[in-house]
């Protein structure tokens, strides 16, 4: 019988990682990232990568761990200005990069996910992004054709999961954790809690068990915050 | 005098209207926020996946799982709503939001906007800038008059990698404000700085514009 549920990081991984793969990682900055799926990673060793995910993390954490360890070829992002050895990597040509806009990255996976090869938006008419890709124009404006995107393995975080696969994120922790979920061909999940089925409310299930093939309550999690900004409290 | 960053962002705010949906960028941009009018309804995106962002947390009370698309802490409204990348800019791209506020490295007198890459020098990359200046039905930019060398910011044609062609339709700098209207009609001056001339304006500026002040 099928078990989706996985006992560690690198049991939910088994099998699911060859050199040259092509991964979707989830996450906004460090917001909603896999941490323990991205460490299992590091520890596999796993080279020649593409990741598509909209950063790369900072220096030492997030993504950025495999960046340190040169286990990343290629990056597909949309944002990486947050990381000193990123640029460097990249400067020097030992990195490859491709900037999407981040809601072209988003559609193009939501698209790839749903069976959709390509779609036209106006996102990047008349700028770098454009060049060498289709063009045409719909009722009097002009759009570019993007491509849907799918990957080997998406990893995702989710805030509470059960054992069918079934997922809740929580706050802006969602961002492209959901769209990379029905992506992938293969989907590895890690949740802060693991409840029992029944547990979560049917009507507010963001990711339906479907999508999902392993699912495994994350070790540890760090939740690093970037940019701590607070304000005073008024005085009374 | 020319206005300081806080008076550059309380002039973007005068571009808010009741009932918009905002969103604002990263720098001054993000300031609009503290000059929102007293009695007047603005909801701010934020494209990460948030609408009704509310002020920063009170220090202790930091979310890591609460963020605005500058990747600083924040906190939410009774009012808000949470969603997907996906669902984000498909309101940003659908054309549902009012407005977006957002900075700038150079912008032309064609409507031309560049914000997202030096070649050979700074690889940060655009996150979502095209998509807001492609789908938001207006794009004030806001943005230094000159780069620190001096050289002007308002030209003829940009030279850096373009954000949106033909996407601005008003430019904000501690000098004045400037219709753009996207490149359909000559560039405007509508508004001066206290103390600021159009011959300081002229000598700064490399575009063609009319003075309409």
């Amino acid at each position: 019988m099928v078990d989706k549920v996985k006992t560690d990081a690198v049991e939910a991984l088994a099998g699911l990682l060859f050199d040259g793969m092509t991964i979707m990682a989830g996450g906004f900055g460090l917001c909603g990232i896999p941490e323990n799926l991205i460490a299992a990673i590091r520890e596999a060793g796993t080279k020649d990568l593409t990741v598509i995910s909209n950063n790369c993390g900072v220096d030492g954490f997030g993504l950025g761990i495999l960046l340190e360890n040169r286990q990343i070829k290629k990056m597909v992002s949309s944002y990486v200005g947050e990381n000193k050895l990123f640029e460097q990597l990249y400067l020097s040509g030992e990195l490859e990069l491709e900037f999407n806009p981040q809601g072209t990255l988003a559609e193009r996976i939501r698209a790839g996910g749903a069976g959709i090869p390509a779609f036209f938006t106006r996102t990047g008419y008349g700028t770098l992004v454009a060049e060498g890709k289709e063009t045409r124009e719909f009722d009097g404006e002009m759009y570019v054709m993007e491509r849907g995107l799918t990957a080997d393995l998406a990893i995702v975080k989710a805030w509470k999961g059960d054992a069918e696969g079934n997922l809740i994120y929580r706050k802006t922790a969602r961002n492209f954790n959901p769209m990379m979920a029905t992506a992938g061909r293969k989907t590895v999940v890690e949740v802060e809690e693991l409840v029992a089925i029944g547990a979560l409310d049917k009507d507010a299930i963001h990711t339906p068990g479907i999508y999902v093939d392993h699912i495994v309550k994350g070790a540890r999690f760090e939740k690093r915050i970037e940019r701590v900004t607070t304000r005073q409290k008024e005085q009374a | 005098m020319a206005w300081t960053r806080d008076e550059m962002a309380a002039r973007a705010a005068k571009e808010l209207r009741d009932g918009f949906y905002v969103n604002l960028g990263i720098g001054i941009p993000t300031l609009v926020a503290n000059y929102i009018p007293e009695g007047m309804s603005v909801t701010l995106q934020s494209e990460n996946g948030m609408l009704g962002m509310g002020p920063f947390p009170y220090e202790g009370e930091e979310d890591a799982d609460l963020i605005n698309a500058g990747k600083q802490t924040i906190t939410e409204l009774d009012s808000s709503s949470y969603f997907s990348s996906a669902d984000s800019f498909a309101m940003i791209r659908g054309g549902h939001i009012a407005l977006s506020i957002l900075g700038g490295m150079q912008v032309a007198q064609n409507g031309d906007l560049a914000n997202w890459m030096v070649p050979g020098k700074m690889v940060k990359g655009m996150g979502g800038a095209m998509d807001l200046v492609a789908g938001v039905k207006r794009v004030v930019v806001v943005m230094d008059h000159c780069e620190k060398s001096g050289a002007p910011k308002l030209l003829k044609q940009c030279s850096l990698p373009l954000t949106g062609a033909g996407v601005v339709d008003l430019l904000i700098t501690e000098l004045g404000v400037f219709e753009i209207n996207r490149g359909k009609t000559p560039v405007k001056l509508i508004e001066l700085a206290p103390g600021v001339t159009v011959d300081e304006v002229k000598a700064k500026t490399e575009a063609a514009f009319e003075v309409a002040v």
